[in-house]
Parts: C-alpha cells; structure tokens; sequence
C-alpha cells in the first residue's frame, strides 16, 4: 500500500474512500482513461450489494486484460471476445455464482459478436459490462467496428469511410430486438450526474442477475483520450459533443 | 475548519486533471510535483474552499482521491 503523507485532521469523517472490492495494485490505463472510473464503479457495485466473496469476473483482452490485478474477487481471462462465453459455462455450473464480464468493444463487438448475440439470445443470467470507446485501445489505436464515420483512427488516417468500412455498429439497439435479454442500457461518464447514472444501471445489472432474471448488459459510451489524441477534459466534450450523436443514452429494453 | 477534506494519493494519480475540472469550487490543479512514474500528480490549493462534496472523487479514474467531510457540531 502507497502511504499517504497527508493525515486526516481530527473530526473528519469518510465521505468517499476506495472500495473494498478493488486491490491496492495502479490501474494500468492511461490518464484521464474512461476504463478506470468504469472499473471503480463495478467494485461499488459489487461492495453495496454485499456479493464480493460469490463474484467471479471476466476479463477481456483489451486495456481492462489485467482487471483480474485491480478486483478482489475471482477472475477468468478469456480468449478475445469469448467472455460472455466462459461467462455462461461458470453461471450454469454454478448458478449461485454472479457473473460478469467486462468488454471493450473490440472484444464484445468485433472478435466476439456472436458469442455475445447468442448468449443475450439465450437470456443467459449473466451480467456484462460493454465499454465503447470506439476504438482499439490496447492496440494503438486501430478502427473499431463502433469508430465513428470520419474519425481518424491509426487504420482510416483519412476518417472511417463508411463506403468501404461500413457504419457504426449499434450493439445495445440491435441486442434490444432480442427476446432473450432482461436489461440493455446505455450510459455515459463523462460528469459527476452521468457516473451516478451509470452506477445505478451496473447495480441494476447485477441485481437482475441475483434475482434470476436473465441477460442484462450496461454499455457505457467512454472515451480514449491518449488515441484520440486530446486531453482527458477534452475526451469528455468529444464523448458529448461526438459520440453521444450516434450513441444516445438512455435504457433500450427493461423486462420487469 | 474547512466543511471537507481530500486525501490524494500521489502514487495512484496520474495528473489527468478530470478532478481539476470536476470540482465547483477550485480547491485542486495540477501541481509540479512528479510522483514516482513521472506524472504530474494533482494537488489541493486552496483546501479552505473545500465543502467535501466528492465530485473528484467520483470522476478519478484512478482511485486515487479519498475525502472526508467535518462532522457537524451538535448533531
């Protein structure tokens, strides 16, 4: 544990201090990365349901590979784009399990797409957390199949070209014609009102879960500052003023 | 005393600056200092206008802000 050199005057008492889901290892993502307050979230997610010791992770490959470093709880690494897949194997082997993937959208919907649509097809009770940040992070920065039309990525240094790349893929809309998924959310945390927002879907997530209800998924539109190539602030104004266009928020599909 | 306090952890920050721009009341920037791995760690300036409402502390991306606010007297 990193000492802190400041002491806390008497009289004081905690408004907010780390969740204890997460370990004292440094996140490995970049500054001012999106990834980090969304893993932060999951763990007091975890903490204020109280499931820590019955919670098993997935990790993805992407930035969030080493996530089984940051959680105290167990964690599987999966095969890119395959964690809904392992995800579902853990759940039904041990149903009192809760079980959550964490994917980028390079993992859930380039490699890993039909893993994803097949498990949200057959309402696996599972709970997935999908970060779209548009982008191939880990990577260096490659397109996406969620990279906007004419963003400039390392692969489109002209902009997307949507004559030869295709458009934007909308996972959450077209996972929401599903049957089988009970929850599809998308939220955003580029400010204090939307992090609460997002916060309250991946409690809801994991509650739909605990109470067997079947498939839930939270994507979170985020941004990634050091590919886009601007500052962490900025990368917040790009995610409202950019991605928000083609990705608005809000719920898709509430089964009660 | 100062309605709130924050704690940052200097070997977590990593100087993005998103709780610079988070907080109402400018009580943390981006200082000199340089932690361990060469950021550039947020620090707090003027800790009086501080009313320990954990706006930074919700937009860290890296966990490192802790915050603690005064208990209120006769309460």
């Amino acid at each position: 544990m990193s000492v802190t050199e400041v002491k806390v005057p008497a009289g004081y008492v905690p408004v907010y201090t780390k969740p204890k889901s997460l370990s004292e290892a440094r996140f490995t993502y970049c500054p001012g990365c999106h990834h980090g307050i969304i893993t932060r979230l999951v763990a007091e997610a975890i903490d204020e349901l109280g499931i820590q010791e019955r919670t098993v992770g997935i990790a993805p490959v992407g930035c969030a590979v080493f996530l089984s470093d940051f959680f105290r709880c167990d964690f599987v690494q999966a095969a890119h784009g395959r964690a809904c897949a392992v995800a579902t194997g853990i759940k039904r082997a041990n149903p009192d399990l809760i079980v959550f993937s964490y994917q980028g959208d390079g993992d859930l919907a380039a490699i890993g797409t039909a893993e994803t649509v097949h498990a949200a097809n057959r309402g696996e009770n599972i709970t997935v957390i999908f970060v779209n940040n548009q982008i191939y992070g880990m990577t260096g920065g490659e397109m996406a199949p969620t990279t906007l039309p004419g963003m400039r990525t390392v692969t489109t240094p002209e902009g997307r070209d949507v004559r030869t790349t295709g458009y934007p893929l909308r996972m959450s809309e077209m996972l929401a014609q599903l049957d089988g998924p009970s929850y599809i959310t998308r939220q955003a945390v580029f400010d204090v009102r939307h992090v609460q927002m997002a916060k309250k879907a991946i409690i809801k997530a994991f509650k739909n879960q605990i109470e067997g209800k079947g498939f839930s998924l939270v994507e979170i539109v985020a941004a990634c500052p050091t590919n886009l190539r601007v500052s962490p602030v900025e990368g917040n104004k790009w995610v409202v003023e950019q991605a928000l266009k083609y990705f608005p928020l809000g719920d898709l599909k509430v089964r009660d | 005393m100062p309605k709130g306090f924050v704690v940052i952890d200097k070997e977590r920050c990593k100087g993005c600056g998103l709780c610079v721009a988070a907080c109402p009341f400018g009580v943390l920037a981006i200082t000199s200092e340089l932690n361990p791995y060469g950021y550039a760690v947020a620090g707090v300036i003027a800790p009086e206008k501080c009313t320990g409402c954990a706006m930074c502390a919700q937009m860290c991306p890296d966990v490192a802000i802790e915050v603690y606010r005064a208990v209120k007297e006769g309460v």
